[in-house]
């Protein structure tokens, strides 16, 4: 287990040096740099701000450069948030994107288990047909779509939530609704079909000729089983919604981290894009290092031995 | 009924999972606004809060509110005094003497003095300025020496800015600018508290900031907030009303009206923010008194590769130009209330007495569908071409620049039977290809730097670095060169308007429209306004209550 844990690491920090190469170069290939914009500045200003960052430098030495500070753990500050380090972008962006994504898949797990069950449950009945149709929706509508109408219905019609902003307990109810929408249909959809297989599985039929309660058949027996797949989802999911949340955060006006990334693309602001990259790269790395863990846990048939477990 | 236990007991995990969401942190609550407060959208982060660095909209917005000049602008774009009481020009017209107020403080409460001036500014121009040279630095070259202290080539001493004593500033010009006054009034000529030495990073904290404008921060969030309330050691306490502005930074034009309409903002829309555009003229019949549109000194236009045949042929180039119908364009394409532009120089620039465009016609020419055909058939047959090889109209991705373009290929298309591609590019790719004269068709912006025509006309002198049209034209050099050194106001706005005409008559450019700003703001809210640039001006505004 710990031999495994630790081989896998070895393999992030590879594909992350690797990440980290093919980024420097794709970002170096873009056409621009940081100090654009409308109205052009002065060649010999330009000139000095190239010089300034080393810009004027073959790419191949900025590159050296670059894995040498990473090596140091040295990210970086800013190219066009003055003197604000990538650390500090991280720190104050995170933990909205953390809290957020946190919360929504927990509402998400909770409602979407709970959908599928209720849809296993009355399998080809009305309530089948009508989660399933729930889920249909949520699967298809995009979430910003889903963020405006919840702004819109909630915050400006009826006026329960204030329509931007993270300043109190209630601001979080519309924006964790948004970004769960998604996670909750897939979620339902997943419990439902493996429930169901579950539920005419050999096992469960013998559960219930020994004259087990179906409430004990179906939490150790049938759930247990049928979460497998839930696990299996859970864990790239949150990293999904934690680092993919920049529309849900654009609507509703929080400061996350998306809105920094897309705006680094924009301004060519080189640090910046590359410290984002591969921060998110460790958080998606790290999910499906903690779903392979949890496997084991949840499976003992699973065993976490070389050349196993996925990822 | 086991089942229904279940699903119960499921319930009740939903309901507490959705109740831990709801209390997850525990901020207190925004609540509406205390009577005072003025409470604006910035829409994003400003990237610097330095006046020597600060090169964007965001950022003067604040630093204009938190520092202030040698003088200000009203709202009419007329200079007085800021923190210069009084000031003298040499006959020669080169040389300023301004005389600093002695009431002047920075927010620690230490005077502000020409010292700090003479300091600043020769910051600013420090070609090893901390974290980078200044971007906007050439603003300042208009003093003599400038431009060789910044570009390495002079020496810092031989700048010509001199505080004599406390109260005393004394400046030598290149050549008499007639608008250096209103130069004065913009960041890179604020003054910086002189301790900046020891911290070059003040600008990055609401702590560490020493300003000597109307107000101080007093908190700043990242991506989320900024705070400021009247200085108490500002000279103009008492004209300060407002006792708290309040920014947010929501990046998306429907949350922003959403915003205005839950009474979260009492401004909404540009400069710093912006509402829907498809939702002007819902929004003019429901809120008749608050809806706003006011025109800005900046001009839409694109752009066209002179240097690329067939666009060498000046009857080609005046085809395309006659034949956009510009009515149609702002009325049923741009809708916010856009000025059709036959000119270069926009509305609100100042000329000798009154605005430059009441006092020069703009009007340089007439859209019209037959003249286009005859002079598109005429060019093309001059450069022996029986029709007009394909080309691609080039812009930056954005809703607006794509139902101009989209409209444009429309008229060309049935005006003078031609096709033409529409190509969108990001922003660095665009620019990128603009500066390297890679495309034949691209939409270009460009606003005022300072009050005066020249702001526009010096952009298409064959060595600005903003021409981007291949236009060169000795005579239309000379003449610019002339402008630089006339005082003589009448003259220079003749010789203006010679140059303007040229230029226009070229067709190297097709004028498109003027800006407009459009905004919502509370009826109550009084002087606060949108100056010449595009800037919110609100140091001075009220509420109206409370003046009676």
């Amino acid at each position: 287990m710990v031999r495994y844990v630790i081989e896998k690491i070895l393999y992030m920090l590879l594909s992350l040096f690797v990440l980290a190469s093919a980024t420097f170069f794709l970002m170096k290939a873009i056409p621009g740099n940081p100090f654009q914009s409308e109205k052009n500045i002065p060649p010999a200003i330009q000139q000095m701000l190239m010089e300034k960052y080393g810009f004027d430098k073959p790419v191949w030495e900025q590159y050296v450069h670059y894995i040498g500070n990473l090596l140091k753990l040295d990210f970086g500050t800013s190219m066009k948030q003055q003197y604000v380090t990538v650390e500090t972008v991280i720190k104050s962006g995170f933990a909205y994107s953390v809290q957020l994504g946190l919360l929504a898949m927990i509402v998400s797990v909770a409602a979407g288990v709970l959908l599928g069950l209720i849809a296993a449950l009355n399998h080809r009945k009305f309530l089948d047909g009508f989660t399933i149709f729930i889920a249909v929706l949520g699967v298809s509508i995009p979430n910003f779509v889903i963020a405006s109408a919840l702004q819109y219905f909630f915050g400006v019609q009826l006026r329960w939530f204030n329509v931007t902003g993270l300043n109190g307990p209630l601001d979080y109810v519309l924006p964790v609704i948004a970004l769960s929408f998604l996670p909750t249909a897939f979620i339902a959809r997943l419990t439902r079909s493996s429930m169901l297989e579950v539920l005419s599985a050999d096992y469960i039929k013998t559960a219930r000729a020994k004259g087990l309660s179906g409430r004990v058949i179906l939490v150790k027996h049938a759930l247990r089983n049928a979460i497998m797949p839930v696990v299996t989802y859970v864990g790239p999911m949150t990293a999904n919604i934690i680092t993919g949340s920049v529309i849900v955060e654009q609507i509703f006006g929080i400061g996350g981290l998306g809105k920094d990334f897309v705006n680094s693309i924009t301004n060519r602001d080189y640090t910046l894009i590359m410290g984002l990259t591969l921060f998110y790269a460790v958080i998606l790395m790290l999910a499906r290092l903690i779903t392979d863990i949890a496997y084991g846990f949840i499976d003992p048939r699973i065993k976490l031995i070389r050349g196993r477990g996925g990822a | 009924m086991k089942r229904t236990k279940l699903v119960s007991i499921l319930s009740m995990v939903l309901v507490f999972a959705i109740f831990t969401a709801g209390c997850a942190t525990g901020a207190k609550n925004g609540g509406g606004a205390s009577n005072n407060e003025f409470r604006v959208n910035l829409s994003t982060e400003p990237p610097t809060l330095d006046p020597a660095q600060a090169t964007d909209q965001v950022s003067f917005t604040v630093i204009n509110a938190i520092y202030e000049g040698l003088t200000i602008l009203d709202e009419n774009g007329d200079v007085q005094p800021g923190i210069a009481e009084k000031w003298d020009v040499s006959e020669d017209g080169k040389t300023y003497t301004f005389k600093i107020r002695s009431d002047a403080k920075w927010s620690n409460g230490d005077p502000v003095t020409a010292h700090d001036f003479e300091f600043s500014w020769k910051r600013a121009l420090d070609p090893l300025l901390v974290p980078e040279p200044s971007q906007y630095a050439y603003q300042l070259y208009y003093i003599e020496g400038a431009e060789a202290y910044n570009t390495g080539e002079g020496s810092v001493d031989d700048v010509a800015v001199k505080a004599e004593d406390d109260h005393t500033l004394v400046v030598t010009l290149v050549a008499p600018t007639i608008y250096f006054e209103s130069l004065l009034s913009t960041a890179i000529y604020f003054p910086v508290h002189q301790s900046v030495k020891e911290n070059e990073a003040f600008a990055a904290a609401a702590n560490t900031m020493i300003t000597n404008g109307p107000f101080t921060m007093t908190d700043w969030k990242r991506n989320t907030s900024i705070t400021l309330e009247p200085s108490d050691s500002y000279y103009g306490r008492d004209q300060i009303k407002f006792s708290k502005v309040s920014f947010t930074m929501v990046n998306d034009s429907s949350s922003e009206l959403n915003m205005y309409e839950t009474g979260k903002l009492d401004y909404a829309g540009h400069p710093t923010g912006s509402l829907p555009s498809d939702q002007f003229a819902s929004l003019q019949q429901k809120y008749p008194d608050e809806f706003k549109i006011k025109g800005t000194a900046s001009l839409y236009y694109y752009l066209i590769n002179t240097t690329e045949p067939p666009f060498t042929n000046k009857k080609v180039r005046q085809a395309l130009s006659l034949a956009v119908n510009r009515n149609d364009l702002t009325e049923k394409v741009t809708l916010g209330g856009q000025i059709p532009a036959y000119g270069l120089v926009p509305p609100g620039i100042k000329g000798v007495e009154d605005e430059y465009r009441n006092e020069v016609n703009g009007d340089y020419f007439k859209e019209d569908l037959e003249l286009a055909k005859q002079l598109l058939a005429e060019g093309l047959a001059e450069e022996g071409l029986t029709q007009l090889p394909a080309f691609s109209i080039t812009f930056n991705t954005n809703d607006l620049h794509l139902k101009v373009a989209e409209a444009i290929v429309d008229m060309w298309r049935n005006n003078l039977g031609i096709d033409v591609q529409i190509g969108n590019e990001e922003w660095g790719v665009f620019l990128d290809n603009r500066n390297a004269m890679n495309y034949q068709v691209a939409r270009a912006g460009w606003g005022a730097d300072y009050n005066d025509p020249i702001s526009f006309i010096s952009l298409f002198t064959s060595k600005s670095g903003n021409n981007n049209t291949g236009y060169a034209n000795a005579e239309y050099d000379e003449l610019v060169e002339r402008i630089n050194h006339t005082s003589e106001p009448e003259e220079r706005v003749k010789l203006i308007a010679d140059a303007e005409k040229l230029l226009i008559e070229s067709h190297s450019i097709i004028p498109l429209y003027y800006y407009t700003n459009v905004y919502l703001m509370k009826p109550e809210v009084k002087g606060v306004y949108v100056d010449f640039k595009g800037d919110i001006i609100f140091t001075r505004g009220y509420y109206e209550e409370q003046e009676q």
